[in-house]
């Protein structure tokens, strides 16, 4: 982890002292991430991409306002997060923004889905094409509050600290939204895997 | 203390990332020794964080990368450009 940084601040020195060229490299690890970033908040490939490339162009712009107190992957994913934000204001107006705002104060029902059965199903079912989508669709359908802080903990791997800074909440705050999605995404995809695990049994069933 | 099925639920992300505390995480993992409800969530719950995990799940725009780095050359070019304006 310390080489990754100092590795990274010596890159950082020289685009700064004029090779710029070496920006390339520096975004290089992080290109995946900004992307998922983006797409968690605005859910459309097109403008993740484009607000993808509006964030290294930012970064690489501002790259002399970076500090170093934070990494440099948090500090490029304050700025995917702002971009994405922007975009999402942009596309939808002011009044699903604070339906999603609202969305934590809301007392839901957090409980998983009881299952008795999952370790009946294979493990081949994790490579199943239509369980992978299924994810996608869930996660995608999360209220953004949760969307978000799932992204940024499970999928690109943060720290709880890193997520908190990032998205400019609390630690404590970052552990609920996270419990909440990973139990709707369990409950959600729970359904799913009952219902489709027999009919692929009944599918070989059939065959001669 | 005993914990019953609805107070494992609630710590269950904490346990997953092992941030529970010693005596609370020995209680979680008894119940879990007799209990297959919560057993079946946890393996589902970490199941689901697997798949999350897997690149092939959230997959990027074919292309992604190539017209990032094109738009980005683009970019400190036409900054080239500026500099020497000026």
């Amino acid at each position: 982890m310390r080489t990754t940084e100092a590795h990274e601040a010596g890159l950082i020195a020289r685009v700064l002292a004029g090779e710029k060229e070496l920006f390339h490299e520096l975004i290089r690890p992080y290109e995946r991430m900004v992307y998922l970033t983006l797409f968690s908040i605005v859910k459309n490939e097109t403008e993740a991409e484009d607000g993808a490339q509006q964030t290294v162009i930012s970064a690489y712009r501002h790259l002399a306002s970076f500090r170093g107190d934070a990494k440099f992957s948090t500090w490029l994913t304050t700025i995917a997060i702002n971009e994405g934000r922007k975009r999402l204001k942009k596309a939808k107006g002011a009044a699903e923004q604070s339906l999603e705002e609202q969305a934590e104060s809301h007392e839901g029902d957090f409980s998983p889905a009881p299952l008795t059965d999952w370790r009946e199903i294979p493990l081949e079912a994790l490579e199943r094409k239509e369980l992978r989508e299924a994810l996608r669709v869930a996660v995608a359908e999360l209220p953004g509050i949760y969307r978000q802080v799932f992204a940024l903990r499970d999928l690109e791997e943060l720290s709880v600290e890193e997520t908190a800074q990032a998205l400019g909440i609390n630690p404590g705050a970052v552990k609920v939204r996270l419990h909440r999605a990973r139990i709707m995404l369990q409950k959600r995809l729970v359904p799913f895997l009952k219902t489709t695990a027999p009919a692929r049994r009944g599918f070989f069933r059939r065959a001669p | 203390m005993k914990l019953d099925c609805k107070h494992v639920w609630e710590h269950i992300s904490e346990y997953i990332d092992d941030t529970v505390d010693g005596k609370l995480r020995e209680d979680i993992e008894r119940h879990l020794e007799h209990c297959e409800i919560c057993s079946a969530i946890l393996d589902s719950t970490r199941n689901i964080l697997v798949l999350t995990a897997d690149d092939r799940t959230f997959e990027l725009p074919v292309g992604y990368s190539e017209r990032l780095h094109e738009r980005l050359a683009k970019e400190m070019e036409a900054s080239e450009k500026d500099s020497t304006k000026e």
